[in-house]
């Protein structure tokens, strides 16, 4: 993509569609909806099975493939330069930062209160305030 | 330059005219080029900032679940997942219907623009009603803010009501985008060398279906 249509100066001439946006070809928009589709059917399935603290990391790693999908091809990202890439990497490493301080600071914030694994945590909630 | 173009009325020059041929509308203190990247540059930081807006409640999320884990597991079997399933599917779709009306209008193709982007609201409302449905049985089950039961698994209703609420929002807000863009295709202005409408509003319609992507996972799945 060039930096600027060279002939900018003449107002009469139209611009370049090559200096617009990247086209994508149909097959792979379709390719990637069904591959979203079936990431979807599969991480249902995984979910119904219980592998403990495992079903949370396959399921937001799923999930992070179906939204590099999206946004690489559905969006275009894929064929956008370096500074639309540091606007949409910043967020992700803010929200990264912020969930990594909150995993490093969780097990501090208990006070009297252990992490509540167990169902007889809540027991108490269930009928301390039925009427 | 026409004198229409100098006072910055916008020109979208003969309608008569080939949409290759077409030419952009005019942005007076700037080139179509560098107005086309500059709108979507804006757009990409204003979806950082949407981003950003729903971090924070994933964050709240992930610390509620860490307190209430017990609860979270509970109460997220009370969400009808095959429901969520069917959203996600729904709203999968609408994504890849937008992509393909701004694939249409980069072709100058401004009735397959109005097609898709009319697939794509109609999906958003079959969303809302799919959420509306749920929302209504969680009312039904004294499951809603103030009903009897909510109190059983408030903390997790509360943060399941503000992510599920906040991203209908962005819906209702993503088909009135998409509406807008599609009345430019009626006016057939989009042309290889203009559609920043469309794909603006695509790339707006592309982050709910990110936002969904999680949330579906995270409340539906495994709570």
């Amino acid at each position: 993509m060039s930096e600027n249509s060279s002939h900018s100066h003449d107002a009469h001439a139209l611009p370049d569609p090559h200096d617009f946006g990247h086209t994508v070809p149909y097959p792979v928009y379709l390719k990637v909806f069904v591959s979203l589709l079936v990431l979807t059917v599969i991480t249902v399935v995984i979910s119904r099975f219980d592998f403990g603290e495992f079903n949370l990391v396959v399921a937001m790693l799923i999930a992070s493939i179906k939204a590099l999908l999206v946004a690489l091809f559905f969006m275009h990202l894929k064929f956008e330069n370096k500074i639309v890439w540091l606007y949409a990497g910043v967020p992700l490493f803010l929200l990264g930062v912020m969930l990594i301080g909150i995993f490093i600071d969780n097990p501090y914030r208990m006070g009297d209160r252990q992490p509540s694994r167990t169902t007889e945590h809540i027991a108490p909630k269930y009928n301390g305030s039925s009427h | 330059m026409s004198s229409v173009a100098q006072h910055g009325t916008t020109d979208f020059g003969s309608m008569d005219t080939a949409p290759e041929h077409r030419a952009p509308p005019h942005v007076h203190h700037m080139d179509a080029v560098t107005a086309y990247h500059a709108a979507k540059l804006g757009m990409w930081l204003f979806l950082a900032t949407e981003i950003l807006l729903f971090a924070v409640l994933f964050t709240a999320f992930a610390i509620f679940k860490w307190y209430y884990f017990a609860e979270f597991h509970a109460a997220s079997k009370e969400l009808n997942w095959k429901l969520g399933m069917f959203n996600t599917a729904v709203l999968l779709f609408s994504s890849f219907t937008a992509a393909l009306a701004v694939d249409a209008a980069q072709h100058g193709q401004n009735r397959k623009v109005v097609k898709n982007l009319f697939i794509s609201i109609a999906c958003g409302g079959i969303f809302l009603i799919v959420k509306a449905i749920e929302y209504g049985a969680k009312y039904s089950h004294g499951m809603f803010i103030g009903g009897e039961h909510f109190h059983q698994f408030s903390n997790f209703l509360s943060i399941y009501y503000c992510l599920t609420g906040l991203h209908a929002l962005h819906v209702v807000i993503g088909m009135i985008v998409l509406f807008w863009a599609s009345t430019k295709a009626m006016r057939r202005m989009y042309s290889p060398v203009y559609y920043t409408p469309v794909e603006l509003g695509a790339l707006y319609w592309h982050l709910v279906d990110l936002i969904w992507i999680y949330l579906f996972p995270l409340l539906y799945l495994i709570g």
